[in-house]
């Protein structure tokens, strides 16, 4: 590992300031989960190191029925699941909390560095884009927001120019009738990354047994998270049955376009985008009836 | 030599379950691995690897990562002696030191992507690291060949232009990635298959996999000023790492002393060097210690996978169930230089069964890989991959049960194996029995999606050398010296057998693991023969103590030493009697300390068999299989301490549950692997495995004071095949290639 310089910032513009300094050469560490790592396999290079869970609205949460969630960019994820309240509005969420790595992960691991390493089969975002999370930036030239759906642009690469930082995530209030899920494939039970990642939230009407709204979202089978719109609007008005949700897995299954590797074919990979939509819909539907 | 018990004997130490005796160490986590070495003035050593899978290495220019500051020493293979053509004994069978040393460092060539090119040795591992970056390699990229079949053909990319096909002792006449064609037959087979009633054969492959043992390799060496070498290393053979690298460096091995350190784990794939020299070399040029540890993906890149295959199982049977005839075809890859494991892949395919009439031809085939290594029973699991998948189906399509139809078949005492030995007392069939009386295999497997397999195995026991020597201490309590480094819990196992010949307790003997100056040579932890062998050595160790010590209380008593008599921890005449501790107290007012010493050799090694019985479901879905019930059955002879033998069971198990779902090497198109880390080589985790259930069998090996057969190997044997028969159940579905990941399974049952 080569040598490089490391700073603790205080506050969003002691940081915009050291990072918009270096450039390239500059990255934010929150857990450090995927930069220690990739900085000590040579897969990334940095000169300077800013550490940003000193400064306090990175790493504060904070919900309200009404106002909806807050989540600071360097909140661990046992805060999240372990916050009955926050764990019960978005469900979705905390079930990609509850599976990145073990609890020694998910004590440093954060959203926000999941969000911002931008992996395709990142485990959290699939749930921030069916929530409909909105990213909070910072940089050199103020302040402004991005939806969680439309932050990353290719593997390992996103919307955050020279200098910017991701301060936190905004969750819309939950709606009523309305609850999610996010589940995974992976061929063991532990220590593996998504063959396979799908999110799914639904609104129910009163009745509960009929769709008003839907949102899925999908892991691993594109270069970024790939919202399923075909299968979201599909579901709109639809009666809550497994009929239904195996047709929004066909629909799925077909936006899904992945790429054949060490953890799976392309073929069934877009399998299981339907089958794990399939599943997701069932649970957030059963949990949307409370 | 030892003597064959003709009635069972009640055993004091034998068959209990002391404490281990590096228990503490172990746990506490005070035990010295390779790791934990620390010398004074020690700098760290690292390797420049190949980044293409077959490239001529056209020149090295290490100029400036020798100027790099920190930088104390800078290596290739141009420093070490020219070793065309020299062959080594070394103890498992004869070894071409060209090769080795073409491993160790590439001569010329890459052979695979990982592969050796340069070391250096600086104050500070990250300055090594930088000091690689620096050093230019001009290569020119060939094309690679990672599949057997592939390597076979006659358009393949040629590895070595000096390997000619070897075949029933003739040699090719031009070079081949065939490096040698095994043959093997008994009886008229083609009349025999004519014979039968039902004639089934099937095709099936296996990818490459590794031992993944959790310490990565770590060797420290010295090369002093006054011309002595020593290394500090984790290895599974002290005695042959010395042999290595005093042939590589050409170096009287009086010069080089190796002392083992703990080891985590080897598997078979600790036996071969990598480090040793590299770090010898570069200790001889700056004049300190030098340290080296892989990383794991160097583990992964470089170190000894198990060969990937590709095999055509026939057998024929009657009606009512007896095997006709068996032909196999083998090919396994030896990776990037000749040796690998087809020999006893040939030896084993039909190793459980009497068969009238049987063929094997094998090959040991050349490919971009690293140069395979032994893993636990070496050959062996892929063999009983297709032998036994066969052998279900003709018992399916006969109708007849699974476990009689073995029963009918059993190798037993005097069945002819198809490579030519006759079986003295072995226990298949006692196994099978096991199997059959068990729980597991008595109560019904019921739900959806799920399925139950069983299979059988067969590993040989080898022999080889053992030394121990052994002082009675004036308190009563022994110290055992040993050769064997310490795997699988042997310091205990070969204590308990000197403390059962001696009458004392397993407390009261004291093992220790010592270098090569310090006890007698010492083959290696593999082949299944520490309890064994060396555990025959601390009886002979034994007895030549009780010898000695009647002497001594002949001394005392004033009679005549063949008066006095040994049993059960005393010493006694028709009127007289001491405890062991007694006279070991008055050891020095008859002469002095006592020793014990002992080295042999056995002859008639011994065979284990092993029967297990796995329950699966699959996901109709999604085709992730979950390992439900396990139980493994084996002949252990005699359990020396059964929790280890139960521990050997269960990790051979899991090690073979691990190569049946998920784990293999993964190449992309240029033969590079793509998996080289625990994250994408996907061995099962505590989460992914039920408790093993065991069954220990006791069929006493005739050529043993006590009865031991080896046990470390045979549980990894039977496990693929009987995951398959499982997963067959559950899904209809004949999986006839390893691993049975969920894309391959998933894809194989949309047909
Ligand atoms: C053993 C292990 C298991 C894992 N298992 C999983 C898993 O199951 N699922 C999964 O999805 N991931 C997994 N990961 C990957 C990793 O833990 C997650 O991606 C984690 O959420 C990253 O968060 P972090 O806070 O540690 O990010 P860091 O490593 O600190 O940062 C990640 C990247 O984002 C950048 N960054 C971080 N915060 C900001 C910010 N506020 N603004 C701008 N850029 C920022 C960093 O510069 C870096 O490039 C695992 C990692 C390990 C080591």
């Amino acid at each position: 590992m080569k040598e490089f310089e490391f700073q603790s910032a205080t506050t969003v513009d002691e940081a915009v300031s050291l990072l918009a300094a270096k450039g390239d050469q500059a990255r934010v560490l929150t857990g450090g989960t995927d930069l220690i790592v990739q900085l000590r396999e040579g897969l990334r290079s940095a000169d300077l190191v800013v550490d940003v869970k000193k400064i306090p609205e990175l790493m504060t949460m904070s919900f309200s029925p009404e106002q909806g969630l807050r989540l600071g960019a360097a909140v661990p994820c046992h805060r999240i699941y372990g916050d009955k309240d926050v764990a019960v509005a978005y469900p979705g969420l905390a079930d990609a909390a509850r599976i990145i790595g073990g609890w020694q992960i998910q004590s440093r691991a954060s959203v926000g560095g999941n969000l911002c390493n931008s992996s395709p089969a990142a485990d959290s975002i699939p749930p921030l884009v069916v929530h409909d999370a909105v990213c909070h930036l910072a940089g050199p030239g103020g302040r402004r927001t991005v939806k969680a759906s439309e932050f990353c642009t290719a593997p390992g690469k996103n919307v955050l120019q020279r200098g910017e930082l991701l301060v936190s995530l905004e969750f819309p209030p939950p709606a009523e009738h309305a609850s999610s899920a996010y589940m995974r494939f992976i061929p063991r039970n532990e220590m593996d990354i998504a063959v396979v990642g799908a999110a799914s939230w639904v609104q129910l009407t009163a009745a509960g047994d009929t769709i008003e709204k839907a949102s899925i979202a999908l892991a691993a089978v594109a270069p970024t998270p790939l919202a399923a719109t075909e299968a979201s609007s599909f579901l709109a008005g639809k009666p809550a049955t497994s009929e239904t949700f195996a047709k929004a897995g066909e629909l799925a299954s077909q936006v899904a376009r992945p790429i054949s590797d060490k953890r799976g074919t392309s073929e069934y990979r877009k399998h299981l985008a339907g089958v794990l939509t399939q599943r997701t819909l069932a649970i957030a539907v059963e949990r949307a009836r409370g | 030599m030892a003597q064959a018990e003709s009635h069972p004997r009640k055993y004091k130490v034998i068959g209990t379950r002391p404490v281990r005796h590096d228990g503490a160490d172990k746990v506490t986590g005070r035990a010295i691995y390779g790791a934990d070495l620390r010398l004074n003035g020690m700098v760290h050593g690292k390797i420049l690897r190949s980044p293409h899978a077959h490239a001529v290495i056209k020149s090295i220019d290490t100029s400036a990562a020798a100027k790099l500051p920190g930088v104390v020493a800078v290596t290739t293979s141009a420093d070490f002696p020219d070793l065309q053509d020299k062959i080594a004994d070394l103890g498992e069978g004869a070894v071409n030191l060209a090769h080795l040393g073409a491993n160790v460092l590439a001569h010329g060539k890459a052979l695979y992507k990982g592969h050796a090119v340069a070391a250096v040795a600086a104050t500070s591992p990250h300055v090594a690291q930088e000091a690689l970056s620096l050093i230019k390699v001009e290569y020119e990229p060939l094309p690679a060949v990672t599949w057997v079949l592939d390597a076979m053909k006659d358009d393949a990319p040629l590895l070595h232009d000096d390997v000619y096909t070897k075949s029933m002792g003739k040699k090719a006449d031009k070079p081949s990635n065939i490096a040698a064609h095994i043959h093997f037959e008994k009886g008229d087979v083609e009349d025999a298959f004519a014979g039968s009633d039902l004639v089934v054969e099937r095709e099936f492959k296996t990818a490459s996999v590794h031992q993944g043992y959790i310490e990565p390799h770590v060797s420290t060496a010295l090369w002093n000023q006054d011309g002595h070498l020593t290394i500090w290393t984790s290895t599974q053979g002290s005695f042959t790492a010395r042999q290595q690298t005093a042939e590589l460096l050409q170096v009287p091995i009086s010069q080089v002393t190796v002392v083992p350190c703990e080891i985590g784990g080897g598997f078979g794939g600790k036996i071969a060097v990598y480090l040793e020299p590299v770090a010898a070399m570069l200790s001889r040029k700056c004049g300190r210690p030098v340290k080296m540890v892989m990383s794991r993906d160097e583990v992964f890149e470089a170190t000894g996978p198990t060969p990937g295959s590709s095999m055509r199982v026939k057998i024929g049977a009657t009606k009512d169930g007896k095997l006709t005839a068996g032909e196999a075809w083998l090919a396994y890859d030896a990776g990037a230089f000749p040796g690998g494991v087809i020999g006893p892949g040939c030896m084993c395919v039909f190793s459980c069964y009497e068969f009238p009439a049987a063929r094997v031809d094998g090959y040991d085939v050349l490919d971009n890989k690293p140069k395979t290594q032994a893993y636990r029973a070496p050959g062996a699991t892929q063999a009983a991959f297709a032998c036994e998948s066969v052998i279900d189906e003709l018992a399916e399509k006969l109708g007849i049960d699974p476990i009689e139809f073995r029963l009918k078949n059993a190798a037993k005492e005097g069945t002819r194996r198809v490579d030519g030995p006759v079986y003295p007392r072995v226990g298949f069939i006692e196994t099978l029995e096991a199997a059959k009386a068990s729980d597991h295999w008595k109560s019904p497997l019921e739900g959806k999606n799920r399925g139950r397999g069983i299979a059988s195995g067969y590993w040989f026991n080898i022999g080889l050398k053992s030394s121990a020597a052994a002082n009675v201490n004036p308190d009563g309590t022994v110290s055992l010296l040993e050769g064997s480094t310490d795997i699988g819990g042997t310091r205990t196992s070969v204590a308990m057998q000197l403390a059962e010949t001696l009458g004392i307790t397993a407390e009261a003997v004291h093992p220790k693991v010592v270098d090569t100056d310090s006890v007698g040579y010492t083959d290696v932890t593999g082949g299944s023969r520490v309890t064994f062998a060396t555990g025959l050595a601390a009886y002979e160790v034994g007895r030549d103590i009780l010898r000695q010590m009647c002497e001594r209380a002949a001394i005392l008593w004033e009679c005549d030493a063949a008066e006095v008599e040994s049993v059960d921890g005393e010493f006694k005449t028709k009127d007289k009697r001491m405890t062991f501790a007694e006279l070991a107290g008055k050891l020095s007012q008859t002469g002095g300390p006592v020793v014990g010493r002992a080295t042999v050799n056995p002859e008639g090694p011994t065979n284990g068999f092993g029967t297990h019985i796995v329950d699966v479901e699959v996901d109709p879905d999604t085709a992730k299989v979950t390992v439900l019930r396990y139980t493994a059955i084996q002949d252990a002879g005699k359990a020396i301490h059964p929790s280890y033998v139960e521990g050997q069971m269960q990790g051979g198990a899991v090690q073979g549950i691990g190569w049946a779902l998920n784990e293999e090497y993964v190449f992309d198109g240029e033969g590079r692997m793509a998996n080289a880390s625990y994250l994408d080589y996907r061995m099962p985790t505590a989460l992914d495995v039920p408790h093993i259930d065991t069954i220990i069998v006791e069929v006493p090996n005739p050529a043993h004071p006590y009865g031991v057969r080896g046990v470390g190997e045979t549980p990894i044997v039977p496990p693929p095949a009987a995951m398959a028969v499982a997963v067959y159940h559950a899904t209809g579905v004949r999986m006839q290639e390893l691993p049975m990941s969920p894309p391959k399974l998933w894809a194989a049952m949309q047909k």
